[in-house]
């Protein structure tokens, strides 16, 4: 209950804080559906040149793509920790964090949470809409209930990348730019796994398992039954990989020393 | 100019800064490695069975996948965000009292940046991402200088936008969805992504207009041996052309925003 009356707080401090600058609230949620556009026009473009791409149509990529944006949506829009580094470590904001009486992570992801990055929900789910019913998919009862397991799971996916690689700064407060790559490397969970080689392949889904926020669940709408078992892991994944990061974060709390003034 | 050994002396310190992380970025190789090592085989599926498009080969795009991606750790620069945020923190104020200018400092540390990220990012890389792949360098040596100039016109048309999306903070006050919005359009219309000969025409002839051609096409093009002949003279004299013309606006919203100048806070 304290938890959520504390998460209540901070949104409603947030919304006031954002709403003071709006100018700069509409250009950055147009810039939002603008980066999400430009992952469509690639493949539009792609496309262009090509009518399948491994066996997988064009509706069918865009669909991974909308889907795709459901739980990057919900990543972006709580756990912003990509500068964490700079913010918290070098600038020492990270003592503020810990003399207060919730867990670290969580005030962390409460003060820099971006609410308004949620309506990539709905951009994805409309784009969802918009290749399954070119491709005459059917919806099922289960569908919906399945379809909120795998976002949860991919968003999970993607915290527990985020906090490992921010928990790394406990250790080594040294610049790194490896988060900017990984949003990068994200990108490439969004096609069908089996065009890259084994190494790659095995990278993005079990090392920095992305293709568990793409082409994974969303075989499973898709029909794609020979990926059925990979689909069905993507909770499982998801709550795997935020508890490694989180038994990583709280040893790092453990270790962290300031950074000295 | 008097003060030109201020401003080598920017670049250098800033140079020596990054050395001091230079472990961090061995990582950062193999993370790059795998970007391009996956875009690589994304764009194998691609082609498919096809030899060639819009006359580029498999094994060209490959290299201009991959030297599109070194060349931007040269030309890539976060100085929108620094100034955005030293506006932000009202230091803009004591910056501009001092005897240099604000956005040349600003440009000389990003240059710093980008020469560290040359040598000891993108030289590095080439060579891992040369054995891992297929890739093809030009032994003509006119080819490899026609890049480099290309490059450093690339470094100086990302700067001037950087600088121009920066120096908006004093308008807008706060600017991360411009910053943001900006790196987006940058990827897409710089031919970063794509090549811009992929898009549609009528898309081409859009972006022909725009100055973002100048950052990611024209070097990797030159680069890959795309561009031959007088192709390579035009697109180089398009890039001199941006870097001209850009400084226009980057004074006119220097004066301007010296003049209306609100520092937020205390």
């Amino acid at each position: 209950m304290f938890y959520v009356s504390i998460f209540f707080q901070y949104a409603a401090q947030y919304l006031k804080t954002r709403l003071t600058y709006r100018a700069d609230l509409v250009v950055e949620i147009l810039s939002d559906l603008l980066f999400q556009a430009v992952n469509l026009i690639f493949i539009l473009v792609v496309f262009g040149h090509t009518t399948t791409l491994h066996g997988w149509s064009r509706e069918e990529i865009i669909f991974i793509y909308g889907f795709f944006l459901v739980p990057y949506a919900i990543f972006t829009a709580f756990f912003n920790i990509w500068d964490f580094n700079d913010r918290y470590i070098v600038k020492g904001e990270m003592d503020r964090v810990l003399t207060r009486p919730v867990h670290s992570l969580l005030q962390i992801v409460i003060e820099r949470m971006e609410l308004e990055s949620l309506f990539g929900v709905i951009t994805g789910m409309a784009i969802m809409f918009y290749a399954g019913s070119r491709l005459g998919l059917e919806i099922h009862w289960y569908d919906p209930l399945v379809l909120l397991i795998m976002v949860i799971g991919g968003a999970l996916i993607y915290a527990g990348i985020f906090i490992t690689l921010a928990s790394i700064s406990f250790w080594s407060d040294s610049k790194t730019d490896l988060m900017p790559m990984m949003y990068n490397i994200g990108n490439y969970g969004r096609y069908p796994v089996d065009i890259y080689n084994r190494l790659i392949r095995f990278t993005l889904t079990w090392i920095l398992p992305f293709a568990f926020v793409g082409v994974y669940p969303s075989a499973f709408f898709l029909g794609r039954t020979d990926w059925y078992v990979y689909a069905f892991l993507t909770p499982v994944m998801g709550l795997l990989f935020l508890t490694i990061a989180v038994v990583l974060w709280n040893q790092g709390v453990k270790h962290y020393r300031g950074a000295g003034n | 100019m008097g003060n030109s050994a201020v401003y080598l002396e920017m670049i250098r310190i800033r140079f020596l800064m990054m050395l001091a992380y230079r472990t961090n970025y061995y990582s950062g190789i193999l993370i790059y490695s795998i970007n391009i090592g996956a875009y690589y085989f994304l764009w194998q599926a691609i082609y498919g069975a096809q030899e060639s498009i819009q006359g580029m080969d498999a094994a060209q795009m490959t290299t201009y996948v991959a030297v599109a991606w070194m060349a931007r750790a040269f030309y890539f620069n976060n100085i929108d965000r620094e100034i955005a945020q030293e506006i932000q923190e009202g230091k803009v104020a004591v910056e501009m009292i001092r005897p240099y200018h604000y956005l040349g400092v600003k440009t000389m540390q990003g240059l710093g940046e980008g020469l560290f990220r040359l040598l000891f990012f993108s030289l590095p890389g080439m060579v891992v991402i040369w054995l891992a792949f297929p890739i093809t360098f030009s032994d003509n040596f006119a080819v490899w200088g026609f890049f480099f100039i290309s490059i450093l016109f690339s470094f100086i048309v990302n700067t001037q936008i950087n600088l121009l999306t920066g120096m908006a903070t004093f308008f807008l006050l706060y600017n991360t969805g411009l910053i943001r919005g900006k790196r987006v359009v940058i990827d897409l219309f710089s031919g970063l992504l794509l090549p811009i000969s992929f898009y549609p025409l009528w898309a081409q002839e859009i972006m022909q207009f725009l100055p973002f051609q100048a950052i990611s096409y024209i070097p990797s093009m030159i680069f890959t041996e795309a561009f031959t002949g007088t192709e390579i003279y035009q697109a180089l004299g398009i890039q001199l052309f941006w870097a001209a013309v850009l400084i226009i606006p980057i004074q006119l919203m220097w004066v301007l925003a010296k003049r209306q100048l609100i520092v937020q806070g205390g």
